[in-house]
């Protein structure tokens, strides 16, 4: 039985073009963030999307979501192209994806209180009045395991996982079909992370979600994914069901990135090391292929991407 | 006298003996207790992992040996730390200062912190050599060209020219290691020195730490929230909650026999990268939330978090010590695994 793929990425493009320096004006080669990526999200699945600083992953979700404008490639969810759709069309569909940010500290604005923060969403989107609006931040609240008490206070009040839970519940309140996962748990400590994963979980299970799910965290990405997608420079490596890739990798990368996770088993971490010592990596990492390359952070990609607060209000 | 339990070929005294430490914040609503009666010992060339959670004081306690606790809020309110028989809490600020550039190395998460923006990685290394070692500036700066070999990175007679800004995540840790073992230290503390690296550059620092150990017998102190760093790079781990040590064993018996039920959650709590089934089920969440350390509860720490509380026999509201439940092992909760059983 096959599903219908609730979203079609073909051939999804970004580039930026590079800053010209004192010596050379901006005519060199763009920078290609993401470079022919490809992929589908049958409903109700998680895709996981791996790779680390640098390789595109994350703006491929900001492409897919026209946070940042594709150069090409067309981003198919139910049918339609959202590239290609007009500002109001985009607008009403946009309801339907939702974003989950890295940064619990960050996304929440400290001076609006837990019960604002869920109700703004659906208050931008004229959802209901007041009183139905207060009723579903509710129940909001409750489904992302929070005590009705939140509302009224300040996501400083909360812990890290707590105001994860509210990043959650605000990215629920338009009943979105697809939540894009942009490292949900990469802040978190590991108990509090598996608690996330796991309403993360029972959230798509009681919802009927699907989800894209951007992690750099190999283990993380095998207890969420039904397909995974290796991406490594803007480009995929490597994609197809997760019990395949995790048990009999075919790139080099991918079986370089298995290699390196470490595991909580030292004769296990052992063999690992020695085997990384003997076969000293086919595949170099950005760090040892070309050291004169600039430091992640200062690549044209993270330069570009929009902040959670821009990201936050609807187009 | 304590000694590092297990480990028979130690008659001398270890380089480290941390005795009943207490490191106190004091904040707008009361003293807050972030180390808690910690005691511990290690032997010259040995590997201590330090583990535990975000708030259970595991890098205050780093801190606290190392006498950079932020003043005037933290401060050591009551045991001791023996370095190679020298009590740290007690000396000056001038001779500790002393030893942490020349006999205690220093590597920590966020290498931007800790490294000068204004100098030459080559400087910073030049300077501590000079300073510490007595070095001339012609064998300081050779000196210096070595370490960043030693710590792998590549061209190094061109990178040492240069600033941290312009060195990736990953060569940026490199370069902080080589500062910190640059006076060839007898104890290399890195707290969390992987966590903001990406996989393939994490597996290359912890390689490069384990080199140097072999090479240099350095013993380190390894702080992490994520055991499974500490898996074939500790000798010994303690577990740390809530200002206590709740667990500390030899590294294999820890992954292999953890006793605490802390312990055991933090170890099931971690996503298994062979699970098969791992999609389908669900992870081993510890419920709840750390208890508040301005007053923390008066017996087991973990009790309201802990599956085994429920047995209600006091063991939350009675205090509890760490005890050796067989040699070398030891743990502070009235239901170790073996026990339960």
């Amino acid at each position: 039985m096959s599903v219908e793929p609730l979203l079609v990425v073909q051939h999804l493009r970004k580039e930026f073009a590079r800053r010209g320096t004192l010596l050379s004006s901006g005519d060199a080669a763009p920078f290609v963030a993401v470079d022919d990526v490809s992929f589908e999200i049958p409903r109700g699945t998680t895709l996981g999307l791996v790779g680390e600083s640098g390789s595109g992953k994350s703006t491929t979700a900001y492409c897919i979501l026209r946070l940042i404008e594709p150069t090409g490639g067309r981003v198919l969810f139910e049918g339609d192209d959202l590239v290609r759709l007009p500002p109001r069309e985009l607008r009403a569909r946009r309801r339907d994806l939702q974003l989950v940010f890295q940064d619990p500290y960050s996304s929440l604005d400290p001076r609006m209180t837990v019960g604002a923060i869920v109700e703004e969403p659906l208050r931008l989107n004229r959802v209901g009045d007041r009183s139905e609006r207060r009723a579903a931040v509710a129940e909001l609240l409750e489904l992302v395991g929070l005590r009705s008490d939140a509302v009224r206070r300040y996501p400083h009040e909360f812990s890290g996982g707590q105001r994860q839970r509210i990043g959650i519940a605000r990215a629920l309140a338009l009943r979105p079909k697809l939540l894009i996962c942009d490292e949900p748990v990469s802040a978190l400590d590991v108990s509090i992370q598996a608690q996330i994963l796991n309403l993360l979980k029972d959230l798509q299970d009681t919802l009927e979600l699907t989800y894209l799910f951007i992690a750099h965290d190999l283990a993380v990405v095998r207890a969420m994914a039904d397909n995974v997608v290796v991406m490594r420079r803007g480009a995929i490596v490597e994609k197809g069901p997760a019990d395949r890739v995790y048990a009999a990798p075919e790139h080099e990368y991918t079986k370089a990135l298995l290699a390196s996770v470490p595991i909580a088993d030292p004769d296990a971490m052992h063999e690992r090391r020695l085997a990384r010592r003997n076969r000293k990596l086919a595949v170099d990492t950005d760090d040892s292929r070309d050291p004169g390359l600039p430091p992640a952070d200062d690549s044209p990609t993270a330069e570009r991407l929009p902040t959670p607060e821009e990201i936050s209000r609807p187009v | 006298m304590r000694r590092q339990e297990g480990d028979d070929s130690a008659p001398e005294a270890p380089l480290l003996e941390i005795t009943r430490l207490r490191t106190a914040f004091s904040t707008p609503h009361g003293q807050l207790l972030a180390v808690d009666d910690v005691s511990l010992a290690l032997d010259a060339g040995r590997v201590l992992g330090l583990a535990g959670e975000s708030g259970c004081g595991k890098s205050v306690l780093a801190l606290s040996i190392l006498g950079l606790l932020p003043r005037p809020a933290g401060h050591v309110v009551g045991g001791s730390v023996r370095f190679d028989g020298i009590d740290l809490t007690s000396l000056p600020q001038r001779r500790l200062a002393d030893i942490r550039g020349r006999r205690i190395g220093m590597v920590f998460q966020d290498p931007m912190t800790a490294l000068s923006p204004t100098l030459t990685v080559g400087a910073q290394i030049v300077d501590s050599l000079r300073r510490h070692l007595g070095l001339g500036r012609a064998a300081a700066e050779r000196r210096a060209v070595e370490l960043l070999e030693e710590v792998r990175i590549p061209r190094a007679r061109e990178r040492v020219e240069q600033y941290v800004h312009e060195f990736s995540g990953g060569m940026r840790q490199r370069a902080m290691i080589a500062i910190a073992i640059a006076c060839g230290p007898d104890l290399l503390i890195a707290d969390e020195p992987t966590t903001a690296l990406d996989v393939t550059v994490q597996a290359e620092i912890l390689d490069l730490l384990d080199e140097l150990r072999t090479a240099h017998s350095t013993a380190m102190i390894m702080i992490t929230h994520d055991m499974s760093v500490l898996a074939d790079l500790a000798d010994h781990i303690a577990v740390m909650y809530a200002g206590q040590i709740v667990e500390r064993a030899p590294a294999r018996e820890i992954f292999r026999r953890a006793e605490h039920p802390y312990t055991e959650a933090l170890l099931g709590a971690l996503p298994q990268l062979d699970a098969t089934d791992a999609r389908r089920g669900r992870l081993l969440a510890i419920p709840g939330q750390p208890p508040d350390l301005i007053a923390p509860p008066n017996g087991c720490r973990f009790a309201p978090r802990c599956v085994w509380s429920h047995l209600d026999d006091g063991c939350a509201e009675e205090p509890l010590e760490l005890h050796e439940l067989r040699p070398g092992h030891w743990v502070r909760t009235r239901h170790p695994r073996s026990v339960r059983s």
